[in-house]
């Protein structure tokens, strides 16, 4: 037989159009699988746009200028900031802030005048406790914002380079590594593609088991390789709509850049996508009633939700942590996502990654099919 | 693909020997010794509990043995396990189809896995429907079909790849005389086609319309023969007082 034939015989084809018949008909899972992620994403972006609203300022306007003054006035009149005070020095900016008074300070040094007459780019730098990440992101992009538009009114002259005539520079405190919103997108697509395709997976075979269904279908001569390629396919497929969707809503509600390229996006999602298939075909190998397959997913996501730097750094955790998240194919995988989404980095940078995720599969899409056996016991 | 290996001698269908098999403690099938001859009506008997279930798994290579041989259409269970999928049916004795397809589409399926395809698969499936009688609830979803309709479709995505060997554990159960006797009618024509036929059942009706039959009791084999030997062998008037003996000795043991 040709390799063609061999294709097109093979009993992996039938499996896959039961299993996209039974996903349509089971309109409630569908309709969960594509719905939570957008739910999730709509709710994180109410959440972020009534946290963002007023964030309490302090202002250390050593410039004493209208124009200065004009500017704290701009960036309060998006109604990001809200001034509650004003700071004699840098020391009472960072009491403010430790204390908790404000969470972000707009400093105007003395030379932004000077500098502004002179077009060679007015300085102001705002400060944000950004341990609140929502409300840091926020003040970020209000404040980059404000800075474009005081430049164009406060300029003497228009400027003709690309250069923005006042530049407000945004540092970030407490969080050096700035987590913010476009950063927890990457997070919220690989969580997610983490718990449907676990979880999922592994509970689709084992609820065969439970029903008698398998032990039906065991007695064909359909192959291992079939029954599960079969059976983990139509859920690939979901996982690409569930992260197209969170993609959009990401761009959409908080203008995640996407500075990468999206065809090397969708390429380095296949890897993580097959590795996580093949943990939940691992535990449905090893499983036998639906709840012992949830029990042992939820036991697998934990970690992957502490320990792989989607919600805390890993380069603050404890050396073991740090070795429980090296194991993790979502460590990798986020790593991957951030780089290529927000800071647009090509495959040279990303290679190492993404090598480690497609071990990953290998290891764990060859394990399950190994631990798989066409018997019931 | 569908010749037994050695197609000039004629092997029995099944054959076992000492075959056992075992959960922790518990013997489940005794040191089973039996043959089943090409294109038998087989009937396997016995109180609940007995070791039905876990014969024919083992013989369908559904469950590895603990111990002992066995073939079936002369593959062996243990290592020819793939050989034997290709040519038996299997009726479970739990209803293992999916309710959420269509009658159709379980068959289709069925006759995809078994390697089916396009018009062949097309031309099996009408031909089954029209033996079955199944086409009038072609488009209904398998969950939502009455007993019999569901042991129906169960029989023909059992025998869509035209198998040499049928193996049914109770397939009538729970479903009214009619249909049963349908469902026999079926099973009759099967076999005057050559298809080796082992069925479990508690009917004695159904035990009687068998060729053979063999008793099972906790695990043991305790009778083989034709429905006229076992009585004699028993001394009973009829084959469900020997069935009840066998409970009564059951529980006797078990007390
Ligand atoms: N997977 C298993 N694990 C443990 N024990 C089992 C298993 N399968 C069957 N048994 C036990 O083995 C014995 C034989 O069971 P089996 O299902 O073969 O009986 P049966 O004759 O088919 O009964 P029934 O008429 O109720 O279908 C029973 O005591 C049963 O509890
Ligand atoms: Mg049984």
């Amino acid at each position: 037989m040709t390799v063609i034939g061999r294709l097109r015989r093979a009993s992996f084809w039938p499996m896959l159009r039961k299993e996209f018949i039974e996903m349509r008909r089971d309109r409630f899972t569908l309709a969960m699988l594509i719905g939570i992620p957008a739910i999730q994403l709509v709710l994180f972006g109410y959440a972020v746009q009534t946290d963002v609203r007023n964030v309490p300022t302090v202002v250390l306007d050593e410039s004493r200028t209208s124009q200065s003054r004009r500017l704290v006035d701009m960036m309060a009149n998006t109604r990001n900031f809200r001034v509650v005070g004003h700071a004699a020095n840098r020391e009472e900016v960072r009491e403010a802030i430790e204390r908790g008074d404000a969470a972000a300070a707009i400093i105007i040094p003395p030379e932004f005048v000077s500098d502004l007459k002179r077009g060679r780019g007015a300085q102001a730098q705002v400060i944000v406790d950004a341990a609140d990440p929502l409300s840091s992101q926020a003040a970020i992009s209000a404040a980059t914002l404000a800075g474009v538009r005081s430049g164009a009114e406060l300029s003497p002259r228009p400027v003709p380079t690309a250069a923005p005539a006042v530049e407000v520079r945004v540092r970030p405190w407490y969080n050096p590594e700035g987590r913010n919103s476009p950063y927890i997108v990457p997070g919220i697509i690989g969580i997610l593609l983490t718990m449907t395709m676990v979880s999922i997976t592994g509970a689709a075979i084992v609820r065969e088991r439970e029903r008698g269904t398998l032990e039906q279908l065991v007695v064909t001569p359909i192959g291992k390789t079939s029954l599960m390629l079969g059976k983990t396919i139509p859920f690939a497929v979901v996982g690409y709509l569930q992260v197209t969707v969170i993609l959009m809503l990401g761009k959409l509600l908080f203008d995640v850049p996407m500075r990468g390229s999206l065809v090397l996006l969708y390429v380095l999602i296949a890897p993580f996508i097959i590795a996580s298939l093949g943990m939940g075909l691992f535990i449905s190998a090893v499983t036998k009633t639906q709840i012992q397959a949830m029990q042992l997913s939820f036991f697998f996501i934990m970690p992957n939700i502490l320990l792989s730097g989607f919600i805390f750094p890993r380069s603050a955790m404890p050396e073991p942590a740090q070795w429980v998240g090296a194991a993790l194919p979502l460590t990798y995988f986020l790593t991957v996502m951030r780089s290529v989404l927000l800071k647009g980095v090509e495959f040279a940078d990303v290679w190492r990654e993404a090598l480690v995720l497609t071990g990953f599969a290998v290891l764990l899409v060859g394990l399950s099919v190994r631990k798989f056996s066409k018997t019931v016991e | 693909m569908t010749m037994p290996p050695q197609s000039s001698v004629v092997v029995p269908a099944v054959t076992t020997s000492r075959l056992r098999k075992t959960f922790g403690s518990l013997v489940a099938v005794e040191s089973l010794d039996l043959e089943i001859e090409r294109g038998e009506v087989f009937g396997l008997l016995g109180p609940n509990g007995s070791g039905k279930t876990t014969t024919i798994r083992m013989l369908t290579g559904l469950m590895p043995p603990t111990s002992g041989e066995a073939t079936v259409v002369g593959y062996d269970v243990r290592r020819e396990s793939e050989a034997i999928r290709r040519n038996i049916g299997y009726m479970s004795q739990k209803f293992g189809l999916y309710s959420d397809l269509t009658v159709a589409e379980n068959i289709r399926f069925y006759a995809g896995v078994y390697g089916l395809m396009g018009a062949e698969r097309e031309g099996r499936m009408a031909e089954l429907m029209e033996e079955l009688g199944l086409a009038e609830r072609e488009d209904q979803l398998a969950g939502t079909l009455s007993g019999g309709w569901k042991q129906r479709l169960a029989l023909a995505c059992a025998t869509a790849h035209r198998p040499a060997m049928l193996f049914l554990d109770e397939p009538t159960a729970g479903v009214d005389p009619a249909a049963r006797r349908r469902f026999w009618e079926i099973i009759y024509l099967l076999a005057s086609k050559g298809t080796t036929i082992l069925v479990t059942t508690h009917y004695m009706d159904e035990a009687e319309r068998c060729q053979r039959l063999a008793f099972l009791s906790r695990g043991h084999l305790i009778g083989v023969g034709t429905g006229q030997q076992i009585l004699e062998q028993f001394k009973m008037p009829s084959i469900e007082d020997v069935f009840i003996e066998l409970q009564r000795r059951d529980e006797g043991a078990a007390a």
